[in-house]
């Protein structure tokens, strides 16, 4: 019996992840009353959400009284490109604001206006000044927050423990399976219903602000149990990242530098964005230098600087720039905060942007312009959700946060990453506590499953080949960024697709020296699976969309193409094969379609 | 610059016992130590054990004694020391080793569960939390740690006296202690956990967890010294005590 032979723990509940979508499922089941479990690769507190920096996008209405939910789902739907799915972009927008005042219940600090309310700032996108923070740091008191909630609530914590396998019985989920970094011993729970708060897959491309986490395990777990991906081919490439000295290159910086002042500028010293203004934002962005300046301090009557246009638009602009001659020599274009703003109003709002830059890169923001160019942040695809229960197509699992798709269709929107993960993973938390409470028979292991797992996951301590487990990742993130990057073209997915079908045979061979120990090396090579996994649908998901799109922008489409407006690309595992089709995407209601429409 | 050759000593064992080992490697430009530590892992050593995520200075995963100061690898340049310097890398003392660089940091978490919770008082008659810059402000500095346990680390009530740590849980939880006690907010009531388990009376602010902070909080003098006066005002206040005495005879 599996159960004898490895450490296993009994749950309802076992929520997989534990940055701000984890905690906040964990917290919301546990209070549901389900037994929860919550089980996370590193320690407690250091999850990606640690490292955002700019802001939880709410409309409070608290710099802005004529700020609502409709103006925030409408920013967010026009943002994605219009393939959001409504019902979540709605839920989103209605529900963010007491997600972040329940912060608050729970001990947060936000910045404060003069009024003594939670302080709002701008970013790219959103209409009004809506994001709360606190300077630069707002993942960090969101993540600790969260993190001290649920310790006091009692609430198990599994760290430094790395599931990797679903387990299932009849379709449904029984289980999950992983090991102890520590001890590198196996590890099994058996539960009734799994939360995916993983995360994305960032980690496979070269230039990156992702950390070692973002393997796309979540993806990999859930297509392997027959869940379904969908819009995988749209991958954010963060438009500011560090491009000097090599080593920092992707570290991100905030879009908050721009929301509080940054422009960008060329090496001729041209604000160069005037020049990107896309049709479908031209009406409610600034044409002229003055009237961009002028909005810093009057929103009411001018229009945003396209400075802050999407995200998708300015990393496009920023590539173009560079192309073009007028990047440095580094590679990157100047952003520049200094000529705005004084010295101290920089080191107050931008902290530890100041810290970055001074410590790493010689650079004195409060005098010099930094040098940045895109960086892979954030992945818009991953696990097909139900809009208002966040369930998977797999009964018993279910995702929340950056492993999930829907919310931010082609492209999201700074800000509403954080606001998603307390907003999605509360909801994640609640209707899986009500799914284990509805669900009356027993659950089993699977014996086979479970050993077929153990075994494929010690090959590499009996392989006789000799790959070195870094070296295959080093050269999927190579491949990825030359050929599945910002600008994508069919030779070069096709290419791509080869590339990683042979990294998949290489990674058979893949050998590592020393024991279970504590062992990086191992723990790489397990890697390698969902990696692959998560690199391989993103780039079978971007040959089939033959447009242009948000995250998504194809040189030999490069327009937007109606018939795919209205679908999203689904990859499902078919016969251990990755297999596509389109799916049509929700209709938008005719009330809520007419807050959609473009306006100055 | 060209790539620079380096010589490297980094400690490799486990619980049982280890030795430093020497690597030579290359070294470009704006380098860390994490990334030369990451270098040796790809190419010279694939299970050597180290912590890291966001390689900013924002998890506070990568701590680490470079050249025997505390410090984060993640933003310790190279640069910083003189060509041709031998540079030894080892695991924080103060915790016991897992492996290599890894260190078992479970202690700081286990007193976190002992810290009284967040207790908010009501909400204004508008139902809003009415709270002024000025007033958080100096809380805010608290919640700026990264909780990368180098003040732990440093602290000499346990650096090399595991036998206190039952009794002291050390300058990150003070700063934590701190950050609750000075919340606007909070009504709930830490002075007992500071005197008794948290052993504050043991802390003689020498300042060295100030002075590795990386995140430059002020942990002496804005934190520890607050809360040893308040101590002090609620427990060994001889005009308190008199008037305590004057008030449960009455009773």
């Amino acid at each position: 019996m599996a159960e004898a032979k490895y450490e296993t723990h009994e749950y309802d509940v076992v929520v997989i992840g534990a940055g701000g979508a984890g905690l906040r499922a964990a917290v919301e089941a546990s209070a549901q009353g389900v037994k929860t479990a919550l089980v996370c690769k590193s320690l407690l507190g250091k999850a990606h959400t640690v490292m955002a920096e700019g802001g939880i996008a709410a409309a409070m209405g608290n710099v802005y009284p004529e700020d609502n939910w409709q103006v925030h789902f409408r920013d967010t739907m026009r943002g994605g490109k219009l393939l959001n799915n409504w019902r979540m972009a709605q839920i989103h927008a209605q529900e963010a604001p007491d997600r972040v005042l329940e912060l608050e219940e729970w001990g947060a600090l936000f910045d404060r206006t003069k009024e003594g309310l939670i302080l709002q700032r701008d970013f790219g996108g959103h209409r009004y000044a809506r994001l709360a923070h606190v300077g630069d740091r707002t993942g960090l008191e969101m993540i600790r927050t969260l993190q001290q909630h649920a310790v006091h609530k009692g609430i198990d914590v599994y760290m430094e423990c790395n599931l990797q396998r679903l387990l299932t019985d009849g379709g449904r989920i029984t289980g999950a399976f992983g090991y102890w970094r520590e001890s590198g011993k196996f590890i099994m729970f058996k539960c009734k219903a799994v939360v995916l708060a993983t995360g994305g897959g960032g980690k496979a491309w070269k230039v990156t602000s992702n950390s070692w986490e973002y393997t796309g395990d979540g993806v990999t777990m859930a297509a392997d149990v027959g869940a379904d991906l969908m819009d995988m081919e749209f991958m954010q490439f963060h438009p500011t990242g560090m491009v000097w000295p090599p080593s920092v290159r992707g570290i991100l910086v905030t879009e908050g530098v721009r929301g509080d002042g940054g422009t960008l500028k060329n090496t001729e010293g041209k604000r160069f964005m005037f020049s990107y203004i896309p049709d479908f934002f031209r009406a409610e962005t600034a044409d002229t230098e003055k009237e961009a300046d002028a909005w810093y301090e009057d929103k009411r009557n001018n229009r945003r600087t396209p400075d802050l246009l999407p995200r998708d638009e300015v990393a496009r602009a920023i590539n173009s720039e560079v192309k073009a001659g007028r990047g440095t020599t580094h590679g990157g274009v100047f952003l520049d905060i200094a000529s705005r703003r004084p010295a101290e109003y920089i080191q107050k709002r931008l902290p530890s942007m100041y810290h970055q830059f001074k410590e790493l890169a010689d650079v004195d923001i409060t005098k010099e312009s930094m040098e940045v160019g895109p960086t892979c942040h954030y992945s818009m695809g991953g696990v097909r959700v139900n809009a208002d229960t966040t369930a998977t197509t797999v009964p018993g699992l279910f995702a929340a946060g950056e492993v999930a798709a829907g919310l931010h269709g082609a492209n999201r929107l700074g800000g509403n990453s954080l606001s998603d993960l307390l907003v999605f993973g509360r909801r994640a938390g609640l209707h899986a506590a009500e799914y284990v409470k509805s669900f009356s028979g027993t659950i089993s292991v699977n014996d086979d499953q479970v050993e077929h797992h153990a075994r494929t996951m010690l090959a590499p301590f009996e392989s006789k080949g000799n790959e070195n487990p870094y070296t295959i990742h080093a050269d999927l993130q190579q491949t990825m960024q030359d050929l599945v990057g910002i600008i994508r073209a069919e030779s070069e997915l096709k290419q791509a697709l080869e590339i990683i079908q042979k990294l998949k045979q290489r990674t058979d061979h893949v050998r590592v020296e020393g024991n279970r120990h504590y062992n990086p090396g191992w723990h790489m090579a397990l890697d390698l699976h969902s990696l692959l996994t998560f690199a391989e649908a993103a780039t079978l998901a971007a040959i089939e969309r033959k447009e242009s799109r948000g995250g998504h922008t194809r040189d030999d489409y490069p327009n937007t193409d109606s018939k795919f407006a209205k679908v999203n690309v689904i990859v499902r595992l078919k016969n251990g094969e990755l297999g596509l089709s389109q799916e049509p995407l929700p209709e938008v209601p005719e009330e809520l379609k007419a807050l959609l429409e473009e306006k100055k | 610059m060209a790539d620079q050759q380096v010589h490297m000593r980094v400690w490799r064992g486990d619980a049982q016992g280890g030795e430093f080992k020497d690597y030579r490697i290359a070294v470009g430009e704006g380098m860390v130590v994490l990334d030369v530590i990451h270098a040796i892992q790809a190419h010279q050593a694939n299970d050597l054990a180290v912590r890291w995520n966001c390689k900013a200075g924002k998890c506070g995963s990568c701590s680490a004694e470079v050249n025997g100061k505390p410090r984060l690898m993640c933003m310790t340049r190279m640069n910083l020391f003189q060509p041709g310097e031998t540079i030894t890398v080892s695991p924080m003392r103060t915790f016991p080793i897992i492996r290599d660089l890894v260190t078992d940091v479970s202690f700081n978490f286990k007193k976190a569960r002992e810290v009284p919770a967040f207790k908010p008082k009501p909400k204004e008659s508008d139902g809003t939390r009415r709270m002024f810059q000025e007033d958080i402000d100096r809380v805010q500095e608290f919640h700026k740690c990264i909780e990368c346990f180098l003040c732990q680390n440093v602290c000499h009530v346990i650096r090399d006296h595991d036998d206190n740590k039952p009794a002291f849980s050390g300058p990150r939880l003070f700063v934590r202690l701190a950050s609750l006690e000075m919340h606007p907010l909070d009504t709930n009531d830490r002075m007992e956990l500071l005197k008794q388990k948290a052993g504050i009376g043991y802390c003689n602010i020498t300042k060295c967890c100030t002075e590795v902070c990386p995140e430059h909080i002020h942990i002496t003098d804005n934190a520890i010294i607050p809360l040893k006066e308040r101590i002090v005002d609620r427990y060994y206040d001889p005009l308190a005590k008199l008037m305590g005495l004057f008030s449960a005879k009455s009773k």
